[in-house]
């Protein structure tokens, strides 16, 4: 067994700034295995992996190759071990064909022979089976294609252990078929792979073992045949902590906000969103729980006006009238003129919510500022509205006059989510409220948020934590791969349940 | 081995990013810097030249300052300061329009068009004002081109605005040939007419009052008015400005029609104001070097009347260095392209501050044995972090 192990791991251990990414980790890889390494946002795997890949150097903790402890400090050491990473966004060069990438940084002795380059990216090609035309350029390409394009340029620099960072994310499903069918012909000639990814049914369908991470540890690893996916899902979600958030009954709900069979695709043509409905009501908080990139983004952008959509309607009533109007194909500024309230955190809060380099008082009026017929700013409102919200939420700050981007994250959020109330939303939308916050202000805009709800404003809630959605959220929609795998009770859903549908799509190849 | 490795030694420098450095703060190191290019100038003027530096800096200021310069260098300033005001709105928009050239070259051309054909056959004020209409209206067309197809097909603005000063040169060439059938390069006062009245009899004054109320207005349209800001939110984020309704394209076109007409105003201020006659090199490059005034003074227009000054007294003091100390003139643009280095240099030690780890050396000497210990593997990860 011991001369089997290709890679090894050692209590490795990962920090950046105060944050553990890594905690004493152990690993190990069999030569001529596939290795499923699963886990939840956030719960180290990409980091751990890209320490093998030599992008990133262990704090503390030994690395293994072949028996021999190995000191990888570049991905060039990683390439002299034969470990190659296949990233999940591409580094390819996009004017230069397949094999002109392939080679891009090799220096191989002799002239440089394109034709020879050619001939052998064609017999890997040959060799495992994987559809490619070496003088296709890559921006020609498909995304799937410049993934065999990424294996490839690994495979051509003689790689023997392939680690693979979420690989399927991207492809669709005829495309993972085809991606494993090749994976599968690499183990048989001998290759040791590492497949990263959060997808329970792919794991079961592919790898032989699964080694599952939680919060930067290593929880166990596990051979794929013996173990079922709702044990997998509660070893990566863990078991359910209780954080005692305050969750009134909902007052008297009422339709606020219909969503039908929305679809919608990336500029790469990827489908993002596919047939989503739900509806959110008045007084309520209604949760989306869902793994990074299922479209969480991309739902609430296109509620809010900023997603072209191919297909659904969104439809909104009016609390008052009882109108409906609908909102698909509007722009934010037609959406305000119809009278409709609604407010949205976004995710990227100085990229999209707020001006990094204006004062708190500028981006206070960010959204009011057309207000009134005249051609120059009125700062007066801006400028008290920043007043109380410094006060009322606690912000820290050396004044209204500061930059909001020298203030610390969770006074940036405040800034942020102080300004969307301050609008009398009768739609509250949050993406991720909370991510980088300490507990007392995650709980602050916890309070925010239920105070919202009791005053009869629909509130939709995007999260990561499934603890804070089981506690926080009346209902929670769960999205996995675009799709909505369901929508749950948030009073008697179970971590796991939530868990494993957020895993989960019908279609198991 | 492994333990040798966790020893990662911290380069010798190290540069950090500094935040909220205080305005006095700011000052004092951009005078240190001044003073350094200074120096600098003095050592090399005495090693090449063997001349008295502080001869020299006096001639610089003379240049600048001396009798009856005064009003020309004021006039000069005025001129370079209107083709700043505009291209600095579309800076703060991000939209880097460096063909401020060409879109005043088109105002003058318009200008002179207009002069050619009517000067003998109308009155002063509705040709005046014909000529205005027409430079702005070509400014802002030369201007707005760019920004169209910037705006619906994402093409490069910094190209795109460079190659349209060639079409404008070219055209103005045309123009010449046309005018001039003597096959001179320069279509001259005699074929123009007199064009815009000296105010109050003072020559320059009108450009001198128009550049002047041009500044306040635009310091206010940036800073007060709601277009102002629409500007500055989509030279921020476009992400936010769409998040916020703004209708992006709208301001990129608005932006460019607004800048291309300031820049076509100042064609006309240089020929119906000024010269009173038109070549391809009517503008003298005011186009290129307003982007550096405009940058230096922060794309605010009140600053921009200092570094305006800096620059213009700069180059007029270099000009009678080279002829009264009798010195190529390619040796006081060494002097100029010092201390212009030396003050964009200063913003580098404004927003950076720079570590230096003396323990560096010391350890290297220790470190002679073991001589494998790693080299850089910590950088990359403190990258990742900022």
């Amino acid at each position: 067994m011991a001369e089997n192990i290709a890679l090894q791991l050692k209590n490795i251990s990962k920090h950046f700034g105060t944050i553990m990414a890594n905690r004493k980790v152990d690993l190990d890889l069999v030569r001529g295995e596939i290795l499923a390494v699963l886990g939840e946002n956030g719960s180290g795997k990409t980091t751990l992996m890209n320490m093998i890949a030599g992008i990133y150097y262990p704090d503390e903790g030994q690395i293994f190759v072949d028996g021999k402890e190995a000191t990888i400090r570049s991905p060039k050491d990683a390439f002299e071990y034969k470990i190659g990473m296949i990233h999940q966004h591409f580094k390819l060069v996009d004017i230069f064909t397949a094999a002109e990438n392939i080679a891009l940084g090799m220096h191989d002795e002799g002239k440089f022979d394109m034709a020879k380059i050619e001939a052998s990216v064609a017999e890997l090609t040959e060799k495992f089976g994987f559809e490619m035309d070496p003088r296709k350029k890559i921006y020609q390409m498909s995304v799937s294609e410049k993934q065999t394009v990424e294996i490839l340029k690994i495979l051509y620099r003689g790689a023997d252990i392939l680690i693979l960072d979420e690989p399927t994310a991207v492809l669709t499903p005829q495309e993972i078929d085809k991606l494993f069918a090749v994976l599968r012909r690499m183990r048989e000639s001998g290759k040791s792979i590492i497949i990263i990814t959060h997808k329970l049914h792919e794991v079961m369908a592919i790898s032989d073992r699964v080694a599952v991470l939680r919060r930067g540890e290593h929880i166990a690893t596990v051979k794929t045949a013996e173990v079922s996916e709702a044990e997998l899902t509660e070893m990566m979600v863990g078991k359910k902590i209780s954080l005692n958030i305050d969750r009134t009954e909902p007052k008297n709900p009422t339709d606020r906000l219909i969503v039908k069979n929305l679809n919608c695709f990336s500029i790469d043509g990827i489908q993002k969103l596919s047939s989503v409905s739900f509806t959110a009501r008045s007084g309520e908080i209604l949760g989306i729980a869902g793994i990074a990139g299922s479209g969480q983004r991309e739902l609430l952008e296109a509620i809010a006006g900023l997603q072209h959509l191919s297909g659904g309607e969104i439809t909104y009533i009016d609390p008052q009238t009882g109108v409906e109007e609908n909102l698909r194909d509007k722009t934010p500024q037609q959406i305000r003129e119809l009278g409709v309230r609604l407010s949205f955190v976004p995710e990227d809060r100085l990229g999209m919510g707020l001006v990094g380099n204006m004062d708190i008082v500028d981006n206070m009026m960010l959204r009011s500022y057309r207000r009134g017929r005249s051609l120059f700013l009125d700062r007066k409102q801006p400028s008290n509205l920043a007043d109380e919200i410094i006060a009322s939420l606690e912000v820290v700050t050396p004044s209204s006059h500061t930059p909001v981007r020298r203030l610390s994250g969770g006074n940036v959020q405040k800034v942020l989510v102080g300004r969307e109330i301050a609008a009398a939303p009768t739609v509250l939308m949050a993406a991720y409220p909370v991510r980088g916050l300490d507990i007392n202000s995650s709980y602050m805009i916890y309070n925010l948020l239920n105070a919202q709800k009791e005053n009869g404003v629909a509130v939709i809630f995007v999260g990561e934590d499934l603890d804070v959605l089981l506690e926080l959220c009346d209902r929670i929609l769960v999205l996995c791969g675009g799709k909505v795998s369901g929508i749950v009770e948030g009073r008697k859903a179970k971590k796991e349940q939530v868990g494993l549908m957020m895993t989960k799509t019908e279609g198991v190849s | 081995m492994n333990e040798q490795v966790k020893k990662t030694r911290d380069p010798f420098v190290r540069i950090t990013k500094r935040d909220g450095v205080t305005f006095g703060k700011a000052c004092i190191v951009r005078a240190v810097c001044i003073a350094v290019a200074l120096l600098l100038c003095a050592i090399l003027t005495v090693l090449v030249t063997g001349q008295n530096p502080l001869v020299m800096f006096a001639t610089v200021f003379k240049g600048a300052f001396g009798k009856g310069r005064g009003f020309v260098t004021l006039h000069e300033a005025a001129l370079l300061l209107c083709v700043s005001l505009a291209v600095t709105p579309a800076f703060r928009m991000r939209f880097w329009n460096i063909g401020a050239e060409g879109q005043a070259l088109i105002g003058g051309l318009a200008t002179a068009v207009i002069m050619f054909l009517f000067h003998d056959r109308m009155s002063t004020f509705p040709l005046v004002l014909l000529m205005t209409v027409s430079a702005v209206v070509a400014g802002a067309i030369w201007g707005v081109l760019p920004a169209i197809f910037k705006a619906h097909w994402g093409t490069n603005e910094t190209l795109f605005t460079l190659m349209m000063n060639y079409i404008a040169i070219r055209l103005v060439e045309w123009f010449l040939k046309i005018a001039d059938k003597s096959g001179s390069n320069v279509v001259s006062h005699s074929l123009l007419g007199d064009g815009i009245p000296n105010l109050f009899g003072v020559q320059y004054l009108f450009n001198i009052v128009v550049v002047a109320l041009l500044t306040v207005v635009l310091y206010i349209y940036l800073q007060y008015s709601k277009h102002g800001y629409e500007i500055a939110v989509v030279g921020e984020s476009e992400n936010t400005a769409r998040y916020v309704g703004i209708n992006v394209r709208k301001v990129i076109i608005r932006t460019m029609i607004l800048s291309g007409a300031i820049c076509g105003l100042a064609g006309l201020l240089i020929v119906g104001g000024a010269s009173h006659s038109i070549d391809s090199n009517i503008i003298k490059g005011r186009g290129f070097t307003a982007i550096m005034v405009s940058w230096l003074g922060k794309f605010n227009p009140l600053y921009m009347i200092l570094t305006t000054f800096l620059l213009v007294f700069l180059a007029r003091g270099a000009d009678e260095v080279s002829t009264i100390c009798g010195l190529n003139s390619s040796f006081s643009d060494i002097l100029t392209g010092i201390i212009l280095f030396f003050i964009i240099g200063s913003e580098f030690f404004i927003h950076y501050q720079m570590h230096f780890n003396w323990s560096f050396f010391e350890r290297e000497k220790n470190d002679e044995a073991g001589a494998f210990s790693a080299e850089k593997p910590a950088q990359t990860d403190e990258k990742e972090e900022a």
